[in-house]
């Protein structure tokens, strides 16, 4: 069993070691003439405005949270989805019962607004 | 054979978690704690629950990490030296008791007969052979099929917790 996620070890030691490879021969071979600047902070060209270490809107927040709990369900879904055809129309009934109640709180957010960005 | 994957990942998943507590900056302890993730996500198919190594990079390394770090940048933590350099005795003396109190479970459990465990009717012979999400899709929507219905009830809570705490200002 454990053979088969062998190709996602490879990707992964891959990936690292590019990544780990990349760096550390920038840093060996590439040279270093500092400038203003050049170290300022890369803010896709335009001159840095203020610190990054700011507070961040709550919206964020609900944003995260919303992502987590639909996250969930989707990890629900897929054991049920590997087994729909064993367990028939009731478990078709009983996931639409699951993901009802959880429609319910999606409208819920859409008419408070919290989808909303600009509010 | 085992030896030789267990051993990497434990320490990856120790020497990650040691980075968590240790380093200054908290996003950086948010990025050492997704290491960990991964460490685990692979002790895990080590013991043959792929589902619930899958379930762990998604939900924790994925979700659970993206609100960490939210949360982080809401509350503009970071700025305050660690708690080790505080000089702060009494915490000290707390947590050296509890670390001491946590390894002393741990040597007695791994005494005891609780580390061996108890063989359940789910071997890992009987689960590969039905097959890993299978098995817990079938006892997910059978025995179990009223606590998964009542999670559907906790993640609408969730849902709403997280509105009305967004939304009061």
């Amino acid at each position: 069993m454990l053979l088969s996620y062998l190709p996602i070890l490879i990707l992964v030691l891959l990936a690292a070691g590019f990544a780990l490879a990349t760096l550390f021969l920038s840093s060996a071979l590439g040279p270093r003439r500092p400038s203003k600047d050049k170290l300022s902070t890369y803010e896709c060209g335009i001159d840095p405005v203020g610190s990054a270490r700011e507070r961040f809107s709550v919206k964020f927040y609900l944003v995260a949270m919303l992502f987590i709990i639909f996250d969930i369900e989707i990890v629900f879904l897929y054991p049920w989805a590997v087994i729909l055809n064993s367990l028939g129309l009731f478990g078709l009934v009983e996931m639409f019962f699951f993901l009802g109640i959880l429609l319910i709180g999606l409208l819920y957010v859409w008419k408070k607004g919290g989808l909303e960005w600009t509010t | 054979m085992e030896w030789l994957l267990f051993v990497p990942l434990a320490a990856l998943a120790l020497g990650t978690a040691a980075f968590v507590i240790l380093l200054r900056n908290p996003i950086y302890c948010a990025l050492a704690l997704v290491g960990t993730f991964f460490a685990l996500s692979g002790l895990y198919l080590l013991l043959q629950a792929e589902f619930v190594a899958v379930v762990q990079v998604i939900i924790y390394a994925g979700a659970i990490m993206v609100l960490f770090l939210f949360v982080i940048m809401l509350l503009d933590v970071g700025h305050e030296p660690p708690p080790w350099l505080r000089r702060d005795r009494p915490r000290l003396l707390l947590g050296l008791g509890l670390v001491a109190l946590l390894v002393l479970e741990l040597a007695v459990a791994i005494g005891s007969w609780i580390a061996p465990g108890i063989r359940g009717p789910y071997t890992s012979d009987y689960v590969n052979a039905v097959g890993n999400t299978q098995l817990i899709g079938r006892l997910l929507f059978t025995e179990f099929l009223i606590p998964f219905e009542i999670t559907s009830i906790i993640l609408l809570i969730a849902i709403v917790g997280a509105m009305v705490l967004a939304r009061r200002q």
